[in-house]
């Protein structure tokens, strides 16, 4: 069979990081491909390649054959490739037709649109690759899988026949997934080829023809679903650095830190986290599994008080903190790792000693009484950056000009440094290379040993099942099931986390 | 230090840049008018050079300053206060009715006016934080509303409650006594050159506003209040995290940028007019905004933009006498300058930026060669 996409040693250069670094890729025509990697492994970037967002460095891009040098999308567009975001683009208060359209309306003299032939050109496209769709409904209507079926009819709309899906699952609930995986499968065989992009093993093995694994920006190998496990996989993406769990004995005191009664938090009406209770002990990681979107960002506001519980009790080592404000409770010792760096947890534009001090500007060495100290505040990042092997030129150098992994050990540094009795930490590895992220665990550990109480919350199951002494499974606003780490597995954490629990575990097994 | 030294060239080189650029379009403006640009331009360096000219200047950049810094305070927390024009004039009305009702000892009675000054033009701003806290009203359009209720309403009050037989084409509050007048610095110009003439004064409030300058930086670059005012400007989720309640923020510096605000017209109630009447100078609230885009927020960058927008508008009263060129040109050299400056600022910042990320790159060590 030809190629439909070669990748001949594509590297790609960011400050401070090598995204991607000499990748390899062939994809077949009509077959779907996958790509696995972790978070940052570079997988995001070399779509953005393939799709005409960035230009690579260096390497050579054939599509069907013929080498390729994509300015834009647009010209993606035109040599066949599409490409279905992670995050949809579509405008809810127009139909799924004007959807459709949009961008590439054909016109009829006088600039009106010609809906006629969008509909007979829809109705084509739709039949042609079997994906039906109510070109008259309304988008704000639709389930999310619905929308995706849009974007993906989008594409198919403007003649790709080479898809490109970046993370698709993501977003989907697990009777969707199966939904979707029809669709591929139906496209696949009408022909289109697929360039799907995921983390979660398990829909890889069982939908993907090819799996091509990234790791730190290379390409370690493309396998056969056939060939390998779940194991295998998850081996070949963390390499050597795969993470064993927590051998050390365990440090978990009787002595409760955090102390989670009953709360809930309500949101547009609608209980986002319904009824939570638990308890961190001091030196114990308690670690939230959960899909994304399923009340832990809400929780993580309620213990630091940027979103109100509206019943139940928050203590924190044996103060009532359920009422306090943020500030109240950040200086009674909470440390908080957010989960979005650049949006919660950097002045992206302001010196890193202003930044180390976020959060802990009332006190020492960041502040005497009403006035900063900004020397105070300089020595600390200073050592915030030895400690934790930010590199930077100087401390008077803002976030922006660091890398993602390198603003991510500030973060960390700043958080361990103010010397916090509870630590929220939010994805603290999401996105960032594997040597920060095995630093980033060293020190979550290291002040795990000396008495810290942390709330971990990840979607990288195996550095849950590593760091936590005690997972709970998060689903739909309530704490479904409780669960020790050192005899779960991903794949049956994966399974408590879609809410179906043990049983559906056993059935996936069969 | 080279860093330092280099950083602060590039901070220069925008706004000089933005001046070279309006005084060229400026003059291109001037020939298509049918006016010689250099004989204008010489007119106002002449001009600008005299004694008199320059305390007119001061006296003009005097409140310039002082809106450019009560708009400054609402930028760094990213509000955009565009009342100030309503929260000066609301502040002077008050301050000179209240001046002109009583009599205090010396020093005392200007210290009364000038807090009165403060407490309406804050009382005024924080109306409209008020409004953003609680309803959410977005303060652009609220400060506009009460701009509009301040300069339309007050001027409607003033003809009813204020007329003065004695000076019927010029109602205006009762004139403030003596006590509340604020000493002028003839004194101090008269140790450069004795040739000052009695008929020009160059007005004490020049020292409030070096004042409110240096409270100005210190509040902002080093207290502890004026960093979460910024860390919420910047980011307002991660202050929040970091525990900065953002509300408060937003009265804070709604009331703080109103105080400022309340001071504009001290110069004509404390030294030239001595009440508030029809002589009172409208429009230093707009220009304000513009000064503190030309000075970056910075307090000495905005005591340069409402020096430089000063000299212009005292040198091209000249303009009018030689007959060289119309006055008017100044405004369209003052809008240039503004609009140019913004764009430069950016441009640098750019530059900036990209050489911040270039040194971070190599700190890192792993850009490949």
């Amino acid at each position: 069979m030809s190629l439909a996409i070669e990748l001949i040693d594509i590297t790609k250069r960011f400050p401070g990081v090598i995204a991607n670094d000499g990748v390899n890729l062939a994809v077949e025509k009509g077959e779907i491909h996958a790509i696995c990697g972790e978070n940052g492994a570079g997988k995001s970037t070399l779509m953005k390649i393939l799709y005409g967002m960035q230009p690579p460095d260096e390497g050579i891009m054939r599509v069907n054959g013929e080498e390729v040098h994509f300015a834009s999308p647009t010209e993606a567009i035109a040599a066949g490739i599409g490409m279905v975001h992670q995050h949809f683009m579509l405008a809810d208060n127009l139909t799924v037709l004007e959807n459709v359209i949009l961008g590439s309306e054909p016109v009829l003299s006088g600039g009106r649109i010609d809906f006629k032939a969008a509909r007979t050109h829809l109705a084509e496209v739709s039949a042609a690759y079997g994906l039906s769709i109510d070109p008259n409904d309304l988008v704000e209507d639709l389930e999310v899988g619905e929308r995706q079926r849009i974007e993906i009819i989008k594409v198919l709309y403007r003649g790709a026949d080479i898809l490109i899906l970046d993370e698709p699952t993501a977003v989907l609930v697990p009777q969707e997934v199966e939904a979707l995986f029809v669709n591929m499968r139906e496209l696949k065989a009408k022909g289109a080829t697929i360039l799907f992009i995921d983390h979660k093993l398990l829909e890889v093995l069982e939908i993907a023809d090819s799996i091509t694994v990234i790791r730190q920006g290379k390409t370690v190998a493309t396998v056969k679903p056939d060939d390998v496990t779940a194991g295998d996989l998850a081996e070949l993406m963390v390499g050597s650095e795969l993470p064993i769990p927590d051998t050390t004995e365990s440090t978990v005191t009787d002595r409760v830190m955090l102390a989670v009664r009953d709360v809930t938090v309500i949101e547009n009406d609608r209980p986002v986290v319904a009824d939570v209770s638990f308890d961190i002990h001091e030196g114990e990681i308690v670690g939230i599994a959960g899909v994304e979107g399923n009340g832990q960002v809400e929780l993580i506001g309620a213990i630091i008080g940027t979103a109100a519980a509206s019943s139940g009790s928050i203590h924190l080592g044996g103060d009532d903190i359920t009422k306090w404000d943020v500030r109240n409770r950040r200086e009674a010792g909470i440390g908080y790792i957010p989960y979005d760096r650049q949006g919660e947890g950097l002045l992206m534009n302001a010196p890193l000693w202003e930044n180390a001090a976020l959060g802990h500007q009332t006190k020492s060495p960041y502040s005497k009484g009403w006035w900063m100290d900004r020397e105070g505040a300089r020595e600390q990042t200073e050592s915030i950056r030895e400690e934790f092997g930010v590199k930077t030129p100087h401390v008077d150098v803002a976030p922006y000009a660091l890398s993602g992994g390198n603003q991510q050990k500030f973060i960390v540094g700043r958080e361990m440094t103010s010397g916090p009795r509870l630590l929220v930490a939010a994805h603290p590895t999401r996105g960032i290379d594997v040597g920060a992220q095995a630093s980033v665990w060293q020190s979550i550990r290291d002040a795990r040993a000396s008495g810290l109480a942390t709330l971990l919350i990840s979607a990288d199951l195996d550095e849950l099942i590593g760091l936590s002494d005690r997972i709970v499974v998060m689903f739909h606003g309530r704490l479904v099931a409780t669960l020790d780490p050192s005899t779960i597995t991903p794949r049956e954490l994966g399974s408590y986390m879609t809410g179906a629990g043990a049983t559906s575990t056993e059935a996936a097994n069969s | 230090m080279n860093n330092r030294l280099r950083s602060i060239g590039l901070a220069l080189a925008a706004p000089v840049a933005a001046f070279v650029f309006a005084t060229v379009l400026s003059g291109i403006v001037l020939l298509i008018a049918g006016s010689n640009p250099f004989v204008a331009f010489g007119d106002m360096l002449r001009h600008g050079a005299k004694l008199e000219t320059i305390i007119d200047m001061l006296n003009r950049a005097t409140p310039l300053y002082l809106s450019g810094v009560a708009a400054a305070i609402g930028f760094k927390m990213g509000l955009f206060n565009i009342g100030v024009e309503g929260q000066y004039q609301m502040g002077a009305f008050f301050a000179a009715a209240a001046g002109g009702a009583i009599v205090l000892p010396n020093g005392l009675h200007l210290i009364f006016i000038v807090l009165v000054a403060m407490t309406v033009g804050a009382l005024w701003a924080g109306f409209a934080g008020f409004l953003k806290v609680t309803c959410g009203v977005n303060e652009v359009i609220s400060t506009i509303m009460l701009n509009a209720i301040a300069t339309t309403g007050m001027l409607a009050w003033l003809t009813v409650k204020w007329r003065d037989g004695a000076l019927s084409t010029n109602s205006g509050t009762k004139r403030i006594e003596e006590s509340g007048h604020i000493p002028n610095l003839n004194w101090f110009v008269e140790i450069f050159t004795p040739d000052i003439k009695n008929s020009k004064e160059l007005s004490g409030v020049i020292v409030i506003a070096i004042i409110v300058g240096i409270a100005y930086h210190l509040f902002i670059n080093r207290s502890r209040l004026g960093y979460d005012l910024r860390a919420s400007g910047i980011n307002p989720r991660a202050a929040r995290a970091g525990g900065v309640p953002p509300k408060r923020m937003i009265m804070i510096a709604m009331l703080a940028s109103g105080a400022v605000a309340g001071l504009v017209g001290m110069v004509d109630i404390l030294s030239r007019n001595n009440r508030y009447d029809q002589n009172f100078t409208p429009g230093l609230g707009f220009a304000g905004i513009a000064v503190a885009l030309l000075g970056r927020n910075n307090p000495a960058g905005i005591a340069f933009g409402a020096l430089l927008f000063a000299f212009l508008d005292a040198s091209s009263s000249i303009l009018q006498i030689t007959g060289s060129a119309s006055k008017e040109i100044v405004t369209i050299m003052q809008g240039v300058i503004l609009l140019a400056a913004v764009v430069s600022y950016e441009y640098v910042n750019r530059i900036k930026e990209q050489e911040e990320i270039r040194q971070a790159s190599i700190a890192v060590g792993a850009v490949a060669a």
